[in-house]
């Protein structure tokens, strides 16, 4: 039997979006409300199970009263709050704020975003030819995952997964300032040397692409991966009693990577090594 | 938390810099030799843990005793505070002033922002760098706080102790023997050279200036000194609060919030405890008020900072004072101590069984640090990156506590209001923008140097005292973040609202005139390079917009009319993006003045 945690009733906060009446729990997000109300809003850095970080700024929305656009992740629904979600204000800002972004990384991998340069009209070439972009390599030092900094937009969110919210290692974090920001390891080393316990929470909620399994790596090298032909089948971890549920990735027969279901009460996502790297003995068909 | 340390050692002047601010280490867990006693015996988690406001004043000792940071002396600062060394490396090299890849021990940094650049800080820096050695490293630095006496350079030689030398104006002679042996280079000229207005009689913050020995607490109250504290005391934490709201007091920092709306909200927080802090990170381009303060009347600012705590019910302050002020350093060090011994600070202030003592801690040459969000990382051991807001200080501030957080002007305020009574401090000025200001002025001015005028005097006022020299093309007002007006705009009244129905801003009370041997656009590019510099790289319009409009403004910098007019068209949209979609005021404001100087001065017509 799944326990489904009730938790303490909530009273329900009363606003208007886009000038419909709105009803939330209290506590609730601008951008809960505004899903559950069918507003579609774009959002790269919100995690599920993650503290918002609002460092994206995608998801902007008008608020009455507020000198500035509010991040809809973060913001808490207030009482007689007015949003609007779809005035030229907070279109032009998600526009740039695609172009900028789009302008400065690849966004190749990452999903919904080309639908969204579409939807907003975003132009990241009007930048011109010597728009500084990344433009770094991709880090291969070990045979489980890829840290590829150049489709990287610093969400924030691997950090937070290593850190407190997630893992407890600490092993990454944001170094340098400004532009010339970068995700690292300890002294910027290899992750080898550094304290990472390769557990692939980090690449589990990566939103871009920028943290990648070394087998999809390779295969999207070898212009092999194809998610169309990819079956996803959610399992038990067999290596201990904690009872993780993984998600197999197979395509033609062999496992490409290993997810975990977010809503899963055990896990909320988080495996450990084994659980997410070591599953080459099912492939060992001898 | 588990922690992970390389196998990088520190050298044994490393382990004795960090030791000296630490204490030697009492077990192998924080970095000590192993001991039979740590096998059975280990004091870690929250205890450890809570000691990371530690990790800035930690790397500053490393970075002074030694120039920079090495892998060996991070990883053992970290074994010392129970820090992961990943976020320590993050945080270590989001300091300007720090490096963590081997440099001279000596660094002379030369100012190349507003002022400085229209003195000739390029030829300045040309010509050290011709000068010196490879046992020197010259940084180009943004805004030194030295406006009054452009062009400036800071030289700051590691060891132990620590030497700097402040030299400004500075030529490429001065500035050598400076980086070479700072020991012997001159004496600055006292604070009071940098107030023209010394000694006359109407001055209410800067009367002290010049007319006390900032080293001395006996003078300073033999000029009124701690007679505000004393009539606090009388009048009670609610009353303090009464006469500072009656006053009509706003913060002085630029954003214009009233002083004690902010302080009442703190005081009524029910979690404890509160916190004050002063924002002494003066770091917008042609700022030196704070500096100019905090040297020649130093006492003022902890008298000040101890009426506040005792409003806000608040018993530590800590005083975040810019890296870059190594004199302002030695004043507030001397003062709060002697304060300290004199029953001035700590348990028992002025035998009235009140409990307040105030912590410095110096910045490391980051501007954002002065946003206040920002701050509080900063002092709790974490990246400069400011916080989403709400939550708004007063309620989750300083460790996650209530919390007043004041400018060193704004605080200095109270001092007067508490002295001469709340309607006698709001007669000074207009009716909504009520006492007296301080004004930086620089740039092209005979006279340049703070300024107190009541509010309400006119911007030609202000540059009359100060000198204007003739062929004035532009003033900036309020600094980087500030906007541009036009010569002929001189009547504009120096209040909040007069310059806000001018379409401009106070900002921090910056004045920087230019006259028109400047190159505008080389100018707009100065300040484009700056907020690039500065942004902390967290939200996506900032860090990307601003290098954006960088690379716009280097494209047209020799342009003007249609040639120009696509990328100023580019400009506007992502200067309107990061205004309404970056996190805090530097991505907000970081178009201002490139806006201004296109809208009101016709910059690339």
């Amino acid at each position: 039997m799944t326990a489904i945690p009730l938790g303490v009733p909530r009273r329900l906060v009363e606003f208007t979006i886009d000038g419909e009446e709105a009803r939330v729990p209290e506590g609730s997000t601008v951008l809960d409300a505004c899903r559950a109300a069918g507003k579609d809003i774009p959002t790269l850095c919100h995690g599920d199970t993650l503290t918002p970080k609002n460092a994206c700024r995608v998801c902007m929305v008008e608020v009455e009263g507020s000198r500035t656009l509010v991040p809809a992740c973060s913001r808490k629904a207030e009482p007689g709050m007015t949003v609007r979600t779809d005035t030229e204000r907070a279109r032009h800002s998600r526009k740039l704020v695609l172009e900028l972004l789009a302008s400065s990384v690849d966004l190749s991998t990452t999903p919904q975003v080309a639908a969204w340069l579409k939807e907003y009209e975003a132009k990241p070439d009007r930048f011109g030819p010597e728009a500084a972009r990344l433009n770094e390599e991709p880090r291969i030092d070990n045979d489980l995952y890829v840290r590829d900094y150049d489709k990287c937009i610093l969400c924030y969110k691997c950090v937070d997964a290593c850190g407190d919210q997630w893992q407890n290692t600490f092993a990454i974090s944001v170094a340098g300032r400004g532009f010339d920001a970068r995700i690292a390891v300890e002294h910027d080393a290899p992750l080898t040397d550094s304290a990472c316990v390769y557990c692939g929470n980090c690449i589990e909620v990566c939103p871009t692409g920028a943290l990648s399994f070394k087998s999809e790596f390779d295969m999207r090298a070898a212009g092999t991966w194809d998610e169309s032909q990819q079956t996803q089948t959610t399992t038990v971890c067999a290596y201990c009693g904690v009872g993780c549920n993984l998600t197999l990735h197979v395509q033609d027969n062999e496992i490409v990577k290993v997810t975990s279901p977010h809503d899963n009460p055990v896990t909320h996502g988080n495996l450990c090594i084994k659980g997410r790297f070591g599953y080459q003995h099912v492939q060992n068909r001898g | 938390m588990d922690l992970h340390f390389g196998d990088s050692k520190p050298t044994d002047d490393e382990r004795a810099a960090v030791d000296a601010l630490l204490g030697p280490p009492e077990s192998s867990w924080e970095g000590a030799d192993r001991s039979d006693a740590d096998l059975r015996w280990a004091r870690g988690g929250r205890e450890a843990r809570d000691r990371r406001d530690l990790l800035l004043p930690g790397l500053h000792a490393i970075n002074d005793r030694i120039g920079w940071i090495s892998e060996g002396a991070l990883d053992y600062l970290c074994r010392r505070l129970t820090v992961p060394p990943a976020e320590a490396y993050g945080v270590a090299t989001f300091y300007a002033m720090f490096s963590v890849k081997p440099r001279p021990a000596t660094v002379l940094h030369v100012c190349t922002d507003l002022a400085c650049a229209a003195a000739g800080a390029q030829e300045l820096s040309a010509g050290v760098e011709a000068g010196l050695g490879p046992g020197v490293h010259v940084e180009r630095s943004p805004c030194l706080g030295l406006c009054e006496r452009a062009p400036a350079a800071l030289a700051i030689k590691a060891g132990d102790p620590v030497r700097t030398a402040v030299c400004a104006p500075a030529t490429v002679r001065d500035a050598v023997l400076a980086a070479t042996s700072p020991d012997s280079a001159p004496e600055e000229p006292p604070a009071v050279m940098a107030v023209p207005q010394a000694g006359s009689p109407d001055l209410v913050l800067l009367r002290r200036v010049g007319v006390v020995d900032p080293s001395s607490l006996d003078d300073y109250r033999a000029h009124g000194g701690y007679t505000a504290l004393r009539r606090a005391f009388e009048l009670g934490p609610a009353g303090v609060i009464r006469e500072v709201t009656d006053s009509g007091l706003v913060g002085r920092g630029g954003a214009a919030f009233p002083t004690g709306r902010k302080w009442q909200a703190t005081a009524s927080q029910p979690d404890h405890p509160h916190y004050v802090v002063c924002n002494a990170d003066e770091s917008e381009p042609g700022t030196f008020k704070d500096r100019v303060l905090m040297e020649g009347d130093p006492y003022a600012l902890v008298e000040a900072m101890t009426v506040a705590a005792y409003a806000t019910g608040a018993h530590r302050g800590y005083l975040y004072l810019r890296g870059e002020y190594p004199r302002a350093l030695r004043r507030l060090e001397h003062a709060i101590a002697q304060a300290r011994a004199r029953g001035l600070l700590g348990d028992d202030v002025l035998g009235q069984g009140y409990a307040f003592d105030i912590e410095i801690r110096r910045g490391a040459g980051a501007y954002i640090c002065g946003e206040e969000t920002a701050l509080f990382n900063s002092i709790e051991g974490y990246r400069g990156e400011p916080r989403s807001k709400p939550p708004f200080p007063v309620e989750k501030g300083l460790f996650g506590k209530p919390t007043v957080e004041n400018n060193v002007e704004t605080l200095v305020n109270v001092l007067p209001i508490l002295t001469m009574g709340a309607p006698a401090y709001a007669a000074i000025g207009t009716a909504t923008s009520t006492g007296p200001k301080l004004f930086c002025v620089s740039g092209s001015v005979d006279r340049p140097g703070i300024y107190e005028l009541p509010f309400g005097a006119t911007l030609g006022e202000l540059l009359e005292l100060a000198g204007v020299r003739e062929r004035l093309r532009a003033v900036l007002l309020g600094g980087a973040a500030g906007g541009f007006v036009r010569p002929d705009e001189t009547d504009i009244p120096l209040t909040f609202e007069g310059t806000r129905a001018a379409g401009t801003t106070l900002g921090s009370g910056v004045v920087l005139a230019f006259d028109d041997t400047v190159p505008l656009p080389r100018l707009l590019l100065r300040i484009a390079e700056f907020f690039r510099d500065e942004s902390c790289g967290q939200c996506v319009p900032c860090r990307v917009g601003t290098v954006r409009q960088e690379e716009a403004l280097h494209r047209i910098v020799e342009r003007t009319g249609a040639a120009a007019a696509d990328d100023i068209a580019l400009l506007r949209e992502v200067g309107r993006a990061m205004r309404d979609a970056s996190i805090c005021g530097l991505g907000q404001t970081a178009w201002n003045a490139v806006e201004s100087a296109i809208d009101r001065l016709g910059a690339y017509e």
